[in-house]
C-alpha cells in the first residue's frame, strides 16, 4: 500500500516537475523569481488550507460545496466594524468561530438530519453567501490600520517568505498528524470506506460525521484570517469557486470521491499543480478560458490515471 | 471439456498460482479443493476472465482460449458464483438477473419481460418468494446467494463456476442447490464447485482436484469414495482431526448476558435467553428464523423492545457505540458487506473495534498496535503473515479470520458471533474452534449463529433452537443430536 502510494505520489511530482521545466524555459526570467515563487505559495496557502478540510470530508465519504461561501462569511464577520473594534486577536478568532459554526450547522443536516451532503452543503453555499452580502451590504470592509496586525501575515517575512505560507505548512504537518496518527483519522476511513462496518464495529458514525464538516469549516475559518491578511479585506465575493479547486485539488491528489481512500499530501501536490498551471499561464500572458481547459484536461487525466492504478492493486 | 495446463498467477509479492492444472468433464460436477488461500479463487477468476493468467493454456472443446475479460467469458459459455457477491444493491432483483444482458429493445430495457424472465428463474431455484421488483440491498444475505446463483442460471452457460455458494445457505437450501445442480449436468453442463464442507463434496462431487499453495497436488480423484484422511492431508499436508475441543472443565460463572421478551416485529418474538460467563451458547435455525436479528438486536443494531442486560446493567436501546463499550462485540454475517474496510490493511482492520485501547488522547501507538495485529495473524495463522497488507488481497477465508480477531481485542465480556467459520477451510476451523473455547475458558461469554448444525452441536454448551422466530427448544447441546435439531427447525416439532 505505502509502496503504491508512494508510486501514484510519484506521477504528481513528475507533473509537477514538467510544470516547473515548462516554466524555466518559456519564461526564464520571471518564473523562478522569488517574487513569483513567493505569490505563488501564498495564493496555494488559502485555498491549501480549504483542501486539507475537504480531503478529511471526502475520505469521510462526504463532499463541501459551501467552504469558499463560508470563508467569505467568516471574513466579512471578523471584519465588521464592530468586530474590528475589539482588535485583531477577536477578529481571528471570530473569523475561526464562525467558520466552525457553518461547518457545524453542515454536520449537523447531513449527519442528523440526513440531508446529502451534496444538498446540505449546497444550501450552505447559498446561505453562507447572502448572509455574508447581507451583513457587509455588498460592500468591501477594509481592515483598519489598528488592525494591521492580521495584514502582516501577509507582510512579514521569515526567510523572504510570507507568515502566512508557514500558517498553511502548520495546517498541512497538522492535518497529516490527524489523519495518519490519530483515532480520530482512522475513523475518518473507516466512515468513508464502509460506514455499515465502522457502525457495527462501534464507532459513531453520525458524530463523527459532524466533526469532518465542523474540521472543514475550521478550515475555511482559518483561510478567511489569510485571505483578509492578502488583500487587506473581508469580503462576500472572496472564495468565489474555491470549492472547485478544493475537490479537484483532492481528486488529481488520488482521494476517490467515494471514500475511504486519499491523502493530505496528495491533495497538497494537486494544489500545486493547479497552482503551477495558473502562474504559468498568467506569466505567458494566455488568457483564463485557456486556463480553465486546461485545468479540465488536468482533472480528467489525472482521474484516468488512477483508474489504471486502482486496477492493478485489485 | 475444460482443460487448463500450467495456470501461472502472479500478484505482487505472492505467486498466488504456481502451475495449476484443471480438467473438467462434460455434465460432470469438478470439486476444487484447498486450503484458505490455496489459490481456488484466483483460478476460477482466471476462467471468469477477472485475471489474466502469467502462463498456462486454456481449452475448452479442443479449442485454445483465453477470456480477456468477464464478458468474454460469458460470451464463452462461462458463468460464475463468485465467493463475494458481487450484486448491485441499489437495483432490482430482476435488474440485477439480467444486468448486461438486460431483456431490451432500441436501448430501451423491458422490464415486464425482465421481471417475468427473473420470476421464472427463481422459481426454478425453488424461490418463487423472492420478488423480481425488489430491492437486492434489502434482502437477507441467503436470499442475495440465490439471487446470484440466478444470474448465472440465467445465461446459457456450458460450464458454471460456483465458488463457496453454499457458505451463505442453510441445510434445506443446500439442497434445493443440489437439485439443480443435478438438472444442469443432466443436461450436459459442467460445474466447478468450490465448498470448505467435505459432506457436500462427497453429496454431489464427481471428481476432485486439490490445490496446495498455488500447485495442483492432486487430480481427479473420485469424489465419493477417496478417504478424508487422504483428502485432508492432501490439502494441509498435515494430519486435522475434524475436532472440536472438549467443553469447557469450569463451571460458567455469573451471568453476562440476559435478554427479556426481546421483539423485532417481522424477525422474531418474545425471545428471553441468557449468557453466563464462560459458556457458549448456540443459536440454531434455517435462513430467516431471526437468528442474525436477535444478534443484532442485543448488540443495538436493530431496534426491538424488551430488555437486553449486559453484565448487569440495563443497556437502552439503539446503542452500538454503548454496546461496544461496555464489552460487546460482534463477528457479522457478511464479511464484506459488513465488517471489512477492503483498502486498508490487515492491521486497521483488526483493531477497527478497539482503537481507543491503543490511542492515549486518541494518538495511536502504532508500534504497540502493529505488535498486537501481529500477534492475532499468527495466533489464527492468517495468510500471508503480513498485518500491512491490504485486506482485499487475503483470501476469503483468511479475511473471515481478519474479522473474528478484531474481537479478540480489547476484553469483551460478551462476544456475538455470526457464522465466524464460513469459508474457512478444514484445518482452520478446527484452529478457530479451539480460540472460540480458549475464550470462553477466559471467561467470556459467546452467543453463537451457524447455519452448520454439528458446529452448534459440537461448539456450543448450551443450544436454543428457532424456528420462524421463536424459540422453540433451550437446553444442553449434549442432550441433542443433528437429526433432532434438523427435525425441529423444518418441522417445527418441539423435543
Ligand atoms: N488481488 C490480489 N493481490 C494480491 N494477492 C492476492 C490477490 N488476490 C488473492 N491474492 C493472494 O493469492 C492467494 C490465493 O488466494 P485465493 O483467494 O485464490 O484463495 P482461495 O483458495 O480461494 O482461499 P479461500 O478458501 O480462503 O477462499 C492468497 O495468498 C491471497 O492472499
Ligand atoms: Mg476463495
Amino acid at each position: 500500500m505505502s509502496r503504491l502510494g508512494q508510486m501514484r505520489h510519484l506521477g504528481l511530482f513528475v507533473a509537477i516537475g514538467l510544470l516547473v521545466i515548462v516554466g524555466l524555459i518559456t519564461k526564464p526570467d520571471n518564473f523562478a523569481t522569488t517574487s513569483n515563487v513567493v505569490s505563488m505559495l501564498s495564493l496555494a496557502a488559502t485555498i491549501g488550507v480549504i483542501t486539507v478540510g475537504a480531503t478529511f470530508v471526502i475520505i469521510g465519504g462526504g463532499i463541501d460545496l459551501s467552504v469558499g461561501a463560508i470563508m467569505a462569511l467568516a471574513s466579512v464577520w471578523a471584519t465588521t466594524l464592530a468586530t474590528q473594534e475589539f482588535g485583531p486577536f477577536v477578529m481571528a478568532v471570530c473569523a475561526i468561530l464562525v467558520g466552525t459554526g457553518a461547518g457545524l450547522v453542515n454536520g449537523l443536516l447531513v449527519a442528523y438530519g440526513r440531508l446529502v451532503p451534496f444538498i446540505a452543503t449546497l444550501a450552505m453555499l447559498v446561505a453562507a453567501r447572502g448572509l455574508a452580502q447581507r451583513m457587509s451590504d455588498r460592500k468591501t470592509q477594509l481592515i483598519q490600520t489598528g488592525n494591521s496586525a492580521i495584514v502582516e501575515l501577509s507582510t512579514t517575512r521569515l526567510l523572504g517568505i510570507p507568515l502566512l505560507v508557514y500558517v498553511f505548512a502548520l495546517v498541512v504537518v497538522l492535518g497529516w498528524i490527524l489523519l495518519n496518527r490519530t483515532t480520530f483519522g482512522r475513523r475518518t476511513y473507516a466512515v468513508g470506506g464502509n460506514p455499515e462496518a465502522a457502525r457495527l464495529a462501534g464507532i459513531d458514525v453520525r458524530r463523527h460525521t459532524m466533526l469532518l464538516y465542523a474540521l472543514s469549516g475550521l478550515c475555511c475559518g482559518i483561510a478567511a484570517i489569510l485571505i483578509m491578511a492578502r488583500t487587506t479585506t473581508g469580503s462576500s465575493t472572496h472564495g468565489d469557486l474555491y470549492e472547485l479547486d478544493a475537490i479537484a485539488a483532492v481528486i488529481i491528489g488520488g482521494t476517490l470521491l467515494t471514500g475511504g481512500r486519499g491523502t493530505i499530501i496528495g491533495s497538497i501536490l494537486g494544489l500545486l499543480i493547479f497552482t503551477l498551471i495558473t502562474n504559468l499561464f498568467i506569466l505567458n500572458g494566455l488568457n483564463t478560458s485557456d486556463q480553465l481547459i486546461a485545468k479540465g484536461l488536468i482533472i480528467v487525466v489525472a482521474v484516468l490515471l488512477q483508474r489504471r492504478n486502482l486496477k492493478e492493486i485489485r | 471439456m475444460l482443460v487448463m495446463r500450467g495456470i501461472v498467477k502472479q500478484f505482487p509479492g505472492v505467486r498466488a498460482l504456481d502451475g495449476v492444472d484443471l480438467d473438467v468433464r462434460a455434465g460432470e460436477v469438478h470439486c476444487l479443493l484447498g486450503q484458505n488461500g490455496a489459490g481456488k479463487s484466483t483460478l476460477i477468476k482466471v476462467l471468469a476472465g477477472v485475471h489474466r493468467p502469467d502462463e498456462g493454456t486454456i481449452e475448452f472443446n479442443g479449442a485454445p482460449v483465453s477470456p480477456g475479460s468477464p464478458n468474454d467469458a460469458i460470451r464463452l459459455g462461462f458463468a460464475t458464483i463468485y465467493q463475494e457477491l458481487d450484486l448491485v444493491d441499489g437495483l432490482s432483483v430482476a435488474e440485477n438477473i439480467f444486468l448486461g444482458h438486460e431483456h431490451a429493445r432500441l436501448g430501451f430495457v423491458r422490464r415486464a419481460a425482465g421481471n417475468r424472465g427473473a420470476r421464472e428463474v427463481l422459481a426454478r431455484l425453488g424461490h418463487p418468494e423472492i420478488r423480481p421488483s425488489a430491492e437486492v440491498g434489502r434482502l437477507s444475505p441467503a436470499a442475495k446467494q440465490v439471487v446470484s446463483m440466478a444470474r448465472a442460471l440465467s445465461h446459457d452457460a456450458r460450464l458454471i463456476i460456483m465458488d463457496e455458494p453454499s457458505a451463505a445457505l442453510a441445510h434445506d437450501e443446500v439442497a434445493n442447490l443440489f437439485r439443480i445442480i443435478r438438472e444442469l449436468t443432466a443436461q450436459g453442463v459442467a460445474v466447478v464447485y468450490i465448498s470448505h464442507r467435505l459432506e457436500e463434496i462427497r453429496e454431489i462431487g464427481d471428481r476432485v482436484t486439490v490445490l496446495k499453495d498455488g500447485r495442483t497436488v492432486a487430480v481427479g480423484l473420485p469424489a465419493r469414495d477417496t478417504p478424508t484422511s487422504q483428502i485432508v492431508s492432501l490439502m494441509t499436508g498435515r494430519n486435522v482431526e475434524y475436532v472440536f475441543p472438549p467443553r469447557a472443565s469450569r463451571r460458567p460463572g455469573d451471568e453476562v448476558l440476559r435478554v427479556e421478551d426481546l421483539t423485532s416485529p417481522g424477525a422474531f418474538a418474545g425471545v428471553t435467553l441468557s449468557v453466563r460467563a464462560g459458556e457458549i451458547v448456540g443459536l440454531a435455525g434455517l435462513v430467516g428464523s431471526g437468528r442474525s436479528e436477535i444478534l443484532e438486536a442485543v448488540y443495538g443494531a436493530r431496534p426491538a423492545t424488551g430488555q437486553v442486560v449486559l453484565a448487569g446493567e440495563r443497556l437502552r436501546r439503539g446503542g452500538v457505540v454503548r454496546a461496544v463499550r461496555r464489552g460487546m462485540g460482534l463477528a457479522p454475517e457478511e464479511r464484506k458487506a459488513q465488517a471489512l474496510l477492503l483498502d486498508q490493511s490487515v492491521t486497521a482492520n483488526i483493531t477497527l473495534g478497539s482503537l481507543p485501547e491503543f490511542a492515549r488522547f486518541g494518538w495511536i501507538d502504532r508500534a504497540r498496535e502493529r505488535a498486537e495485529a501481529t500477534r492475532l495473524v499468527e495466533a489464527l495463522d492468517i495468510r500471508p503473515p503480513a498485518p500491512e497488507r491490504p485486506i482485499k488481497t487475503l483470501s476469503g477465508g483468511n479475511q473471515q479470520k481478519a474479522v473474528l480477531a478484531r474481537w479478540l481485542l480489547g476484553g469483551r465480556k460478551l462476544l456475538l458471533l455470526d457464522e465466524p467459520t464460513r469459508g474457512v477451510d478444514v484445518g482452520a476451523r478446527a484452529d478457530l474452534y479451539a480460540v472460540i473455547r480458549g475464550l470462553a475458558e477466559q471467561g467470556i461469554g459467546v452467543l453463537l449463529v451457524s447455519s452448520e448444525v454439528p458446529e452448534v452441536l459440537g461448539l456450543a454448551d448450551r443450544v436454543l433452537v428457532l424456528r420462524e422466530g421463536s424459540v422453540i427448544h433451550q437446553g444442553a447441546a449434549e442432550d441433542l443430536d443433528e437429526h433432532r435439531v434438523l427435525d425441529m427447525i423444518m418441522e417445527g416439532r418441539a423435543a
